[in-house]
């Protein structure tokens, strides 16, 4: 986790912190052709993800973004914001943090949950600029789906979790309290957990 | 960029004094195992007991009320053990006194281990902090009864700084007839601290706090209270902690706390000019701060700051470039999501609290690095600040 210099992360992600890429700084004026925020200002971190899009051909030309967020987060959407100029709609789309992580060198593990929000980010501004554009067969909601009835917890809050550091099942319940009345949902809910360590973690493991 | 380093986090750990470090040399080959009856042993004894003196009498205290211990936390753990042991000798309890008082603010240590007893049936009260982080007494007042066996409240908050008003919840506590602990890790060394003034049950000091080495704390306990040993196996500190003695370590404790009976209060004087000097700097010079902690009742060289729309963990991590050393209450720093529970508990919103910084000073801090911190400040807040989603004039 820690290099010869002494710095947090790596030393890419040093450079990226210290000299983010495509930031919107405050005083610059980006005409934006879709925007999209995500995160929680009560939760420590908010992206904001801006892109310029080449409507002929639906690639992105260009982007902006900005953040309240921590050193990983800045690093990470300043990796992202390169990866995706020049990049079509529908692959920008279907990046993940994986990807971005990969492009970073590295992230410890409790930081991965602050490099998710420039991807997410990104997508809700994809999703603008479908909507603007009337393009709303393109939109893909991700909308959550219950799985633990009892307590409503949705898939979303188990990847979020999964995200937060939970690794089996009883870290899963004591984040957040799913299968603690009826208990019906754990089989579901294990197979959930695997898929997101997976998807998070996967390559990245040691 | 600066030559050095400027360190300023005190709260977390301090660097060696000079004079600690040639104790520490000096010290390296006196080997013998205190506990030994050869002359070997007996020398490492005698410097032992002769630390335990120093140490005693910096407080106050008569030398075999000390015990040494690995750490501040490794104290509050035996004190708040000892509440759950059935053994009528060792625990707090008084006939059916079993529950036990801290407070919100507290160091984890404290609060994991009240947590920990309350799974084992302790019923554990957590006392509120005012916007100042001074404790409520009026909730005290109504949650001290005949069954509060152990009131545990810290002398002054490492984030924040706040000093309690020890004296008035020491009388109330024994006033209801419970035992009283303080965890003054942050208040022996830094401010005047006198056991005879207090009549404190127990109190916990640490070392590396006040630029002695790591790996070394005391733990205060009054003649006569109820004990019970955390480790247990040896008869070392009279039975009440085993293992054998940290020789090095304690000696070195004696000399930091030597160093501080000729150091402290010059050094208090002049952090508190320091203080009011990052004060005035950041108020003029960076708009939408907000102060944490009590303006008057605080630790000398402690301040904590928080800024609007700017997250901690970049400001620290940007400041760290420019050669400066910080804390923050933000959650991204800590590997948790919640953002400092001091500053929660002093009622600042999540967001203040996730763009808090805690500049702690000390002995080696001079007047040069706080003109240098403030202008870091500056530059680094206005740049987070330009990037944010949250401080902004423009909308897009």
């Amino acid at each position: 986790m820690s290099d010869q210099s002494g710095w947090l992360y790596s030393e890419i992600v040093k450079e990226h912190f210290m000299n983010p890429r495509n930031i919107l700084w405050d005083n610059e004026d980006f005409a934006a052709d879709g925007v999209g925020i995500t995160g929680n200002i009560k939760c420590g971190d908010e992206m904001q993800f801006l892109i310029q899009v080449d409507k002929q051909k639906g690639i992105i030309t260009d982007c902006r973004w900005r953040t309240y967020g921590c050193a990983s987060a800045i690093a990470s959407t300043s990796v992202l914001s390169e990866m995706v100029k020049g990049m079509k709609l529908e692959d920008a789309y279907r990046l993940t943090p994986k990807d971005v992580v990969k492009n970073l060198g590295s992230l410890p593990e409790h930081k991965i949950h602050c490099s998710v929000l420039g991807d997410k980010a990104l997508r809700a501004a994809i999703d603008d600029y479908y909507r603007r554009n009337g393009m709303f067969d393109k939109i893909k909601h991700e909308e959550a789906r219950v799985i633990c009835q009892c307590m409503n917890v949705t898939d979303h809050e188990i990847e979020e979790a999964v995200l937060e550091g939970a690794r089996t099942y009883l870290e899963l319940q004591e984040r957040t309290k799913l299968g603690t009345v009826c208990g019906q949902c754990q089989e579901e809910a294990t197979a959930l957990l695997k898929k997101y360590i997976e998807k998070h973690f996967g390559d990245n493991r040691k | 960029m600066p030559d050095r380093f400027i360190y300023l986090d005190h709260n977390a750990t301090t660097p060696l004094h000079p004079e600690v470090k040639i104790t520490i040399n000096e010290m390296l080959d006196i080997y013998g195992n205190p506990s030994s009856l050869h002359t070997v042993g007996r020398i490492a004894r005698h410097k032992i007991e002769q630390a335990r003196e120093i140490v005693a009498n910096f407080i106050g205290a008569a030398p075999d009320e000390i015990i040494f211990v690995g750490s501040g936390s490794e104290a509050n753990n035996t004190v708040l053990n000892s509440l759950s042991c059935p053994s009528q000798v060792c625990r707090l309890e008084r006939n059916l006194r079993d529950e036990i008082i801290t407070t919100a603010i507290e160091h984890p240590c404290v609060l994991e281990t009240s947590k920990c007893l309350r799974e084992r049936g302790t019923t554990v009260n957590y006392l509120p902090v005012d916007a100042t982080g001074k404790v409520k007494l009026e909730v005290l007042k109504e949650l001290l009864t005949e069954k509060t066996a152990l009131v545990s409240v810290m002398y002054a908050n490492n984030e924040i700084g706040t000093i309690q008003d020890i004296k008035t919840i020491i009388e109330m506590t024994h006033s209801q007839g419970a035992f009283f602990h303080t965890d003054a890790v942050q208040a022996v060394g830094k401010i005047p601290v006198d056991i005879k003034d207090l009549d404190v049950d127990f109190l916990t000091f640490s070392a590396h706090k006040i630029y002695g080495p790591k790996g070394v704390g005391a733990l205060y306990v009054k003649r006569g209270t109820p004990f019970c040993p955390l480790i247990r196996g040896g008869h070392q500190e009279r039975g009440r902690r085993a293992g054998t003695e940290n020789t090095i370590g304690i000696v070195a404790f004696a000399k930091a706390i030597e160093m501080r009976k000729l150091e402290m209060s010059d050094e208090a004087e002049r952090l508190r000019r320091f203080k009011k000097m990052l004060i005035d700097g950041i108020k003029y010079n960076i708009p939408d701060v907000q102060f944490n902690g009590h303006p008057t009742d605080a630790l000398p060289g402690t301040l904590n700051v928080s800024f609007a729309g700017a997250e901690g963990e970049s400001i620290l991590l940007y400041l760290d470039l420019e050669g400066i050393g910080v804390s923050t209450g933000s959650a991204c720093a800590s590997g948790s999501l919640d953002p400092s529970h001091v500053i929660l508990a002093t009622g600042v919103g999540a967001e203040l609290a996730h763009g808090s910084i805690r500049i702690s000073m000390g002995r080696e801090n001079t007047s040069n690095d706080i003109y240098y911190t403030v202008s870091a400040l500056e530059r680094v807040v206005k740049k987070v600040r330009d990037m944010s989603t949250t401080y902004q004039r423009k909308s897009v």
